[in-house]
C-alpha cells in the first residue's frame, strides 16, 4: 500500500499535543516567578485591556505544527516599542520569564511557551510606516504580516527579499528573529544581507536604536546582527528598516521529472549555468512528496507520469523575451543531456502559481497525515538525498512510517521528514541522534533556516564549536543577566 | 467518423491573474510591459480538440489566432498543447485593441474558406472584451448550426451532441457538421505545456497572413467612450442587533 495511505489509516483522528515540556522530562522550570493580579494590572495599565489576553489562549501556547504546547495564562500585545519597553522593564524586575511571538509559525517550538512564560505578542504593532520609492526601502514594525508587506511595496514596484510558504502569517519581526530562509535565498540572499537597520528592546527595557536606512555604513560594530537569528532569546525587535529588490517583470517557472537524485543535481548545474543572474528558485521534492500533495490536498502534478524526483526552477527578470530565450536554451541542453525524462513549463501565472503551489504545500499535506519528524539540515549537494535514503532504511520496520526529502536545492538545504502515525519515542530514538551525528559528520548544519527554538536546541554541538557555544552564553548574559527572555530555547539546556 | 479537420481560434489576453490598471487616458487598460497568455476559454478550446484528436476523432488541427506579433507566442502555446499548424493574422500593435467580434469573425469566416475545416472551436468569450459574439456571428456567417457554451461534446457520425450551460441549467442539442461551437470552462482541464512538446513546436509551421491578404474590412464599428475601475467599495455597518438592522434597513428606504 502507498505509503502515504498507509500511514494515514493507522494515525488517529487527532494529532497528539506533546507539551514542550513533557516532550523533554528532564526539563524543570526556572527560578522565574509567578504572574500575579497585580502584574496583570499593571500590564493593562501600559498596553490597555484590549492588550491583555488571559482566556483563549490555545492559539498562542500551540505551535503551527501542534507538536508543543504550554501553559500560559497571560498574552501581552503592546502597540509601540515604548510599551514594549515598558512591559519588559517590569518583567525583569519581577523576574517573569516572556516568549516574544509573532505569527507562530515556527517549525521548533521556539514561539511557544513551555511552562507559564508570559507571551509578548507583537501583533499590534503592525505599522508600515515609510517606503522610499527612489531607493527602494521600506521602514515598518515587526509585527506587519509578510504577505501584507509585500502587497504593500509592491504598489511601488518593489518585492520583499524573503518569501516563505507561511507568508500569509508569519510577521517580519519573526521572520528577523529566526533569520527565515525561504525560497528566494538562491536569488537576494540571505535576509541579513537586506537589514539596513532595526530598533530591538533588551530584557530590562532599554531601546536600543539601530534605525538606519543607510546602505554603506561601516561605523562600528554591526550589533543588529546579533538579534538577527537570535530567536527572541537576547531583546524583542520592534522595527526595521529593508532593503528591496523590483518587482521582477517577467517570471517564469519550469518543472522537470528526473529519474535520480544525481540527474537532479545536473539538471541544476546546466539550468545555473544557462539562467544565470534571472534564476530565482531552485526546488526539489521527491516522489512521495508529489504523492502526498496529490491525495492529501488533491493538487494534480502537471506532468503525466510520476517520477523519482522533481527539479522546480523559478525566473525572475525585466524583458520577457531575454527570459524565454535563455529559457529555451536551457531546456535544450537539459533534454540533450537527458538529466530529465520530462518537464512542463507554465503559460500562464495561474499555471506558475500551481507549480510553486505543489513545492509549497507539502509542509500542510504531510501535517495532515500523521506526526512529523522535521530535519531542515545544510548538507554537501551530492550528500543531500543519501541522508533521506539512509533513514528510511533505519525506518524500514517501523509500522506506517514513511520518509521524504524535498528542499531549497540552490542553498543545499535539505528538508528531511519522516512521518509516523502518531508521537512514538521509538521511532524518535531512531532518529535521533543519528541525522544529527550523520549532518556533523558531513560538517552540514542541523539547522538551516528554521532555527534551534526549543527542539534542537540541545543538539546544538554538533554544529558549533565548544567555544562559539561558550562566547554566545556570555552573550546571552550581558543582554539578559536574569535571563528572562524565551528561556529553554537555542541555548543547550541539557548537553 | 474519423479525420476531421478543425479550426481552433485562440486570442493573448492580459494574463487572468494581473491586476488590471486603466490607462490615464480613461480610453482602455495599460497593456505595456504587463504579463500576457491564452484566452482561458481558448485553452479549453484548445484542450478539447487535442483530445479529439487523440480519440482518433480528429485528424489535424489547425490554430489560428488575429493580433501582434506577439500572438505568435500563444500560437506556439497551442502547438505545444498539440496543434498541428498555426495560422498568425497580423494586425499593428496597438490596433489590436479595436479588434472587434464582427471582424473577427470576418477573418475567421476568410480561413474557414481557405481551409475548409469539419468544425471551428472557439473560446466561450475572451477575459478582455467578455463580448461572447465571435462564435455567433462566425456561425451566422458561414450560415453552420452552433454549440454555444460547450461543456459536454461528443462526436458520432457527422454530427455532435452537445451539452450546453445555460441560465436554466444543461440543454443537450445535437448539430450536424461542419459546425461552430464554443468552448467553456468546465469543457476540460487544459494540459500543460510540455518541455519536450514545447521544443517539437518549434518545428511547427505558422504561416503568417494580414486581413488585407484575406480581404476583410477590420475598421471597428463600435467606439470606446470611456473606460473606468468600479467604484470602491463603501465600508459597511456592523449593527448589534436584529431591531437596529430592521431600522437602518427602514431609514435607508430598503424597507
Amino acid at each position: 500500500m502507498i505509503p502515504v495511505r498507509q500511514c494515514l489509516k493507522l494515525a488517529p483522528l487527532c494529532c497528539q499535543i506533546r507539551h514542550g515540556s513533557r516532550m523533554f522530562p528532564q526539563l524543570k522550570r526556572g527560578s522565574f516567578n509567578r504572574i500575579t493580579d497585580e502584574d496583570v494590572n499593571l500590564f493593562a495599565g501600559i498596553v490597555g485591556q484590549n492588550g491583555i489576553k488571559t482566556e483563549e489562549l490555545d492559539h498562542y501556547n500551540t505551535d503551527w505544527l501542534n507538536t508543543v504546547s504550554g501553559f500560559t495564562e497571560l498574552v501581552v500585545s503592546p502597540k509601540s516599542v515604548e510599551e514594549v519597553a515598558a512591559v519588559l522593564r517590569h518583567c525583569n524586575g519581577r523576574r517573569l520569564a516572556v516568549v516574544p511571538q509573532g505569527g507562530n509559525t515556527g517549525l521548533v517550538g521556539g514561539s511557544n511557551p513551555v511552562f507559564d512564560e508570559i507571551v509578548l505578542s507583537l501583533e499590534r504593532l503592525n505599522n508600515i510606516s515609510h517606503i522610499d520609492p527612489y531607493a527602494g526601502i521600506v521602514e515598518c514594525e515587526a509585527g506587519v504580516i509578510l504577505q501584507n508587506l509585500s502587497d504593500k511595496v509592491g504598489e511601488h514596484g518593489y518585492t520583499v527579499p524573503l518569501d516563505l510558504g507561511a507568508r500569509g502569517s508569519c510577521f517580519i519581526g519573526g521572520n528577523l528573529a529566526t533569520h527565515a530562509g525561504g525560497l528566494r535565498v538562491v536569488r537576494y540572499g540571505q535576509l541579513r544581507g537586506s537589514v539596513l537597520g532595526m530598533r530591538v528592546v533588551l530584557p530590562d527595557g532599554q531601546i536600543l536604536d539601530g534605525r538606519s536606512n543607510m546602505r554603506k555604513d561601516n561605523t562600528g560594530y554591526d550589533i543588529k546582527q546579533l538579534f538577527i537569528g537570535s530567536e527572541g532569546t537576547l531583546g524583542v525587535i520592534t522595527d526595521v528598516s529593508l532593503l528591496l529588490p523590483q518587482t521582477p517583470v517577467s517570471v517564469n517557472m519550469a518543472l522537470f521529472g528526473c529519474d535520480s537524485f544525481d540527474d537532479v543535481i545536473k539538471c541544476y548545474r546546466l539550468s545555473r549555468q544557462c539562467l544565470g543572474e534571472i534564476v530565482s528558485a531552485c526546488e526539489f521534492m521527491d516522489s512521495l512528496c508529489m504523492t502526498s500533495v496529490n491525495d492529501i490536498l488533491g493538487l494534480a502534478s502537471p506532468l503525466e507520469d510520476s517520477h523519482p524526483f522533481y527539479y522546480l526552477v523559478e525566473t525572475s527578470g525585466m524583458n520577457m523575451d531575454h527570459d524565454m530565450e535563455k529559457l529555451e536554451t536551457c531546456i535544450e541542453k537539459v533534454f540533450e543531456s537527458g538529466c530529465a525524462t520530462d518537464g512542463v513549463m507554465a503559460t500562464s501565472k495561474d499555471q506558475a502559481r500551481h507549480m510553486m503551489s505543489l513545492r509549497e504545500n507539502i509542509a500542510p499535506a504531510l501535517k495532515a497525515v500523521g506526526f512529523n519528524y522535521k530535519y531542515d539540515v545544510s548538507l554537501p549537494i551530492q550528500h543531500m538525498y543519501s541522508l533521506v535514503e539512509k533513514i528510511r532504511n533505519k525506518m524500514r520496520k517501523t509500522e506506517g512510517a514513511f520518509s521524504v526529502g524535498y528542499g531549497h536545492l540552490g542553498d543545499n538545504n535539505l528538508h528531511l521528514n519522516i512521518i509516523t502515525p502518531q508521537y512514538c519515542t521509538q521511532a524518535l530514538s531512531l532518529i535521533e541522534p543519528f541525522v544529527y551525528e550523520e549532518v556533523s559528520r558531513l560538517k552540514g548544519s542541523i539547522s538551516a533556516e528554521h532555527g534551534m527554538g526549543l527542539k534542537k536546541a540541545n543538539y546544538l554541538r554538533y554544529s558549533k564549536d565548544p567555544s562559539m557555544i561558550a562566547m554566545m552564553r556570555s552573550l546571552k548574559d550581558v543582554f539578559d543577566p536574569n535571563g528572562i527572555m524565551n528561556p529553554y530555547k537555542l541555548l543547550p539546556w541539557n548537553d | 467518423m474519423s479525420g476531421l479537420r478543425v479550426l481552433v481560434g485562440c486570442k493573448r489576453v492580459i494574463d487572468y491573474a494581473v491586476k488590471i490598471r486603466v490607462r490615464p487616458d480613461s480610453l482602455g487598460v495599460v497593456t505595456d510591459g504587463v504579463k500576457h497568455s491564452m484566452n482561458p476559454f481558448d485553452e479549453n478550446a484548445i484542450e478539447e480538440a487535442v483530445r479529439m484528436k487523440q480519440k482518433k476523432v480528429v485528424k489535424e488541427i489547425v490554430v489560428a489566432s488575429c493580433g501582434p506579433s506577439q500572438s505568435q507566442e500563444t500560437i506556439r502555446t497551442a502547438l505545444a498543447m498539440g496543434a498541428d499548424r498555426g495560422i498568425h493574422v497580423e494586425v499593428p500593435a496597438g490596433t489590436d485593441a479595436n479588434l472587434q467580434p464582427l471582424a473577427v469573425a470576418k477573418i475567421f469566416s476568410k480561413l474557414v474558406e481557405k481551409e475548409k475545416p469539419d468544425l471551428v472551436i472557439l473560446g466561450k468569450q475572451a477575459i478582455d472584451d467578455d463580448a461572447n459574439q465571435t462564435t455567433q456571428l462566425l456561425a451566422g456567417m458561414l450560415d453552420w448550426p452552433q454549440g454555444t457554451m460547450a461543456s459536454v461534446v461528443n462526436a458520432s457520425d457527422g454530427s455532435l451532441t452537445i451539452t450546453r450551460e445555460i441560465d436554466g441549467g444543461l440543454e443537450d442539442i445535437s448539430v450536424s457538421l461542419p459546425a461552430v461551437i464554443s468552448a467553456d470552462l468546465r469543457l476540460n482541464e487544459p494540459r500543460y505545456a510540455t518541455l519536450p512538446n514545447i521544443m517539437k513546436a518549434k518545428k511547427k509551421k505558422i504561416e503568417k497572413m494580414t486581413p488585407d491578404k484575406l480581404g476583410v474590412d477590420i475598421t471597428p464599428r463600435l467606439k470606446i467612450l470611456n473606460v473606468v475601475d468600479p467604484p470602491v467599495r463603501q465600508a459597511g455597518d456592523k449593527v448589534p442587533d436584529v431591531t437596529t438592522l430592521v431600522e437602518k434597513l427602514k431609514e435607508k428606504g430598503h424597507l
